[in-house]
């Protein structure tokens, strides 16, 4: 026989609502903690310790690793390389995505086709990308190059002696190969940039604009004190995202150049690329693990400043 | 009722039978007539074998390495797993593979009946694996452009070779649209720079206990410029003039636009198979006739994994298994469809298979073949890669960028546990 229960006072419904959200979102949080977070947490004491696959044959080596990493130059290559696809790749996409999308605001027959194939190339998986550019890059059957000698066959049938094409190495040359891979990564991101933009800017109110117009403003004051200042949330989004893109880059560059990952000479190595290679062509996962708890860090320390000094509230 | 206690007595029959049976797996990467021929191998071990069932599972070559490590350290994966001589090194200290076990493999036995490269399968003075197979090098020469430039059949000397393959390399303005040498610094050419070349011209490349880089002199340095100079000097090829890690071959066999290729045995059965022309075979050509000759042997062996000794029964099986893909009987099978050559004793030591026009130059070359010990087998491929690109690409000076790459071998052989 069971004693009547005490009665308790019924919550507010906001409460209750708040409880079965909370309920709901532990089952991502429980996802989100498994395998996320667990793994990171794995691999940062994998970091300190020689790899094996018996976790009972793993030895201590405390911050080996760590120091071993200040003393490698193939990783200094590594990490100089990574900074410079991101301070090329980002840039880029920010700024012609953001002309797109502008241009693409200011007409509305074709919008959504436009976007549609703008947006292609960025869900095409890396690794096609990287073997059709690659083939493309070839310098002597590749498509570049035979559109070089068809510019130069031009200049010699107009009679401009003057002016001549040279075929370019592009992937074949440590100079070109980092600006040529960035090239791709250039290409697959813009969509998803003019897609966020394009989202953005219709998301302003038209009657702010119609109010600047009023006022007299010109298309370049508009531009300045309205557009930008309230596409603000909708950049940073931009420059956080890719930014991490870019500092994780390893798709395009391990499949660019097959025979020969991260070259030539390791001009378009990257950090997660060295860490790939390291971890699996010489089964040395824990130094490896040391290499994304440093790739970590990074994009870490840098997404902080980016948030910290980009984020700029704006209200009209 | 009766019917369906007769089912149950039917399935607790069918679990019990199948119970009785060990499943082990077995990985490999992906290449067609490797897999086509270890299918086969499978089919007559289960034949013979009813107890014992094989999953046979490949991976892409270069996820791989990176596939077994993964599935091994998550407790899955394969119970006989093949990997390249080279690889053990780093795959023996890692726990992948472990020593064959002494109650069902016998080092004596193995010494005697497999061929001395075989020795290449220890680490630390255990045998870790078997070869099915072994591989050298050799020249494959497209007969037909090599009649329509003028020549009767293949170089005997670099002379040659490098006189033919100018013949055979033909342009259009700018571009190169074929070329006589499929130059692959990252395919077989770093081994016929390292092996080939160095002792050729008078030096051995490392010393006999591999504990010191020995090709940074005149002798390593000339081998290093003649290399460098088929490509700088005399154009007869370019670095990935066809795309991908197989693009030399490509360029060989499916897009005739390289007429001449220095490849390992494991390329005839490909060869023989997608080339619609007339190609043939020849030794890797000497400086000077009857001069030194020299060629890289290697192998891919079948290993134990962890996995394989998780019970009596699986290590039973396993081993079971890896004998007989092994055995003379698997090796001439194997011979037949992949090409590459066999790695018993007397098998190799067939005279008919001397003197058989494909074969045979890789035969008779395993007599000034070496199969050079490697530490560190990705790092070291790339010493002698980034040698050649730094001359090739870069415009460095040979001897520099030689005494560099001297340099950073030097310092694999210093790092490694022996």
């Amino acid at each position: 026989m069971a004693t009547a229960p005490r009665r308790r006072r019924p919550l507010r419904l906001a409460s209750r609502e708040a409880i079965w959200a909370y309920v709901f979102l532990l089952v991502p949080l429980a996802f989100f903690l498994g395998l996320r977070l667990w793994p990171a947490v794995q691999s940062f004491l994998l970091s300190l310790q020689t790899w094996h696959v018996n976790p009972d044959m793993r030895n201590f080596v405390g911050l080996q690793y760590y120091r071993e990493m200040l003393n490698t130059p193939r990783l200094h290559q590594a990490l100089g390389n990574t900074l410079l696809y991101t301070l090329i790749s980002v840039p880029t996409q920010l700024v012609i995505g953001l002309v797109m999308a502008l241009l693409l605001t200011s007409v509305e027959r074709f919008r959504g086709l436009f976007r549609a194939i703008f947006f292609a190339p960025y869900i095409t998986p890396g690794v096609a990308v990287a073997w059709v550019w690659g083939w493309m890059y070839n310098v002597n059957n590749g498509i570049f190059n035979a559109f070089i000698i068809q510019l130069d066959d031009w200049a010699a049938a107009l009679g401009l002696t003057w002016l001549s094409f040279e075929i370019q190495p592009f992937l074949q040359s440590p100079r070109q190969a980092l600006v040529s891979v960035a090239a791709v990564v250039i290409w697959q991101g813009l969509g998803f940039q003019v897609v966020i933009f394009l989202a953005g800017l219709l998301g302003i109110p038209r009657s702010f604009y119609e109010a600047a117009r009023i006022d007299g403003a010109n298309a370049w004051q508009v531009f300045w004190s309205i557009t930008l200042p309230l596409l603000n949330p909708v950049l940073l989004f931009s420059i956080v995202i890719s930014t991490i893109a870019s500092l994780q880059l390893f798709d395009q560059v391990i499949n660019i150049n097959f025979t020969d990952q991260g070259g030539p000479l390791g001009s378009t190595l990257t950090v997660a690329v060295y860490m790939y290679l390291e971890a699996f062509e010489r089964a040395r996962l824990g130094y490896a693990a040391a290499v994304t708890v440093l790739l970590f860090v990074i994009i870490l320390v840098i997404t902080l400043i980016q948030i910290r000094f980009l984020n700029r509230r704006v209200e009209y | 009722m009766k019917k369906v206690a007769g089912l149950i007595l039917g399935l607790v029959l069918f679990v019990g039978a199948a119970s009785a049976q060990t499943t082990i797996t077995y990985w490999q990467y992906e290449f067609q007539t490797r897999m086509d021929a270890m299918d086969q191998l499978i089919e007559m071990f289960e034949a013979e074998n009813p107890d014992i069932r094989v999953e046979h599972e490949t991976f892409a070559y270069d996820a791989y390495p990176a596939r077994v490590a993964t599935a091994l350290a998550a407790g899955d994966g394969p119970d006989v797993v093949q990997l390249f001589y080279g690889w053990l090194p780093a795959w023996a200290p890692a726990g992948y593979v472990e020593p064959l076990p002494a109650e069902h493999f016998d080092a004596d036995e193995i010494a005697a009946n497999f061929a001395p490269l075989v020795d290449a399968a220890m680490h630390q003075g255990q045998y870790y694996g078997l070869p099915t197979a072994v591989r050298s090098l050799a020249l494959f020469y497209n007969l037909d452009k090599l009649n329509a430039a003028g020549f009767d059949g293949p170089p005997v000397t670099w002379d040659e070779f490098i006189e033919m393959a100018q013949a055979m390399t033909h342009r259009d303005g700018q571009r190169l649209t074929e070329i006589g040498f499929g130059v692959s610094p990252a395919g077989q050419d770093h081994h016929v720079l390292r092996t080939v070349l160095t002792r050729q011209m008078g030096t051995e490349p490392y010393n006999e206990d591999y504990t010191e880089v020995l090709y940074d002199n005149e002798a390593g340095l000339a081998a290093f410029e003649f290399y460098t100079g088929l490509i700088t000097e005399h154009e007869v090829g370019v670095i990935e003039f066809v795309q991908g890690n197989n693009g030399y071959r490509d360029g060989f066999r499916l897009l005739e636009n390289i007429a001449m290729i220095i490849d390992g045995s494991f390329a005839i059965g490909d060869v023989e198979r997608l080339a619609e022309f007339n190609w043939g075979v020849t030794e890797l050509p000497v400086f000077e006739e009857g001069g030194v000759q020299s060629n890289y042997a290697s192998f891919f062996m079948n290993g134990l994994s962890p996995n394989a000794f998780a019970d009596e029964a699986t290590l039973e099986a396993s081993s079971r298994f890896l004998k007989f893909v092994t055995s003379d009987e698997a090796q001439l099978l194997w011979m037949e469809i992949v090409g590459e050559l066999p790695a018993s004793r007397t098998l190799i030591a067939d005279p008919a298979l001397a003197e058989d026009p494909v074969y045979g130059p890789f035969i008779r070359a395993f007599e000034y073949a070496t199969s050079e010990v490697f530490f560190d087998e990705g790092g070291q491929r790339d010493v002698m890669l980034d040698a050649i690109n730094k001359v090739v690409l870069s415009g460095v000076d040979p001897a520099t960028a030689w005494s560099e790459a001297a340099a950073e071998d030097q310092a694999f052989l210093d790092a490694a546990e022996r």
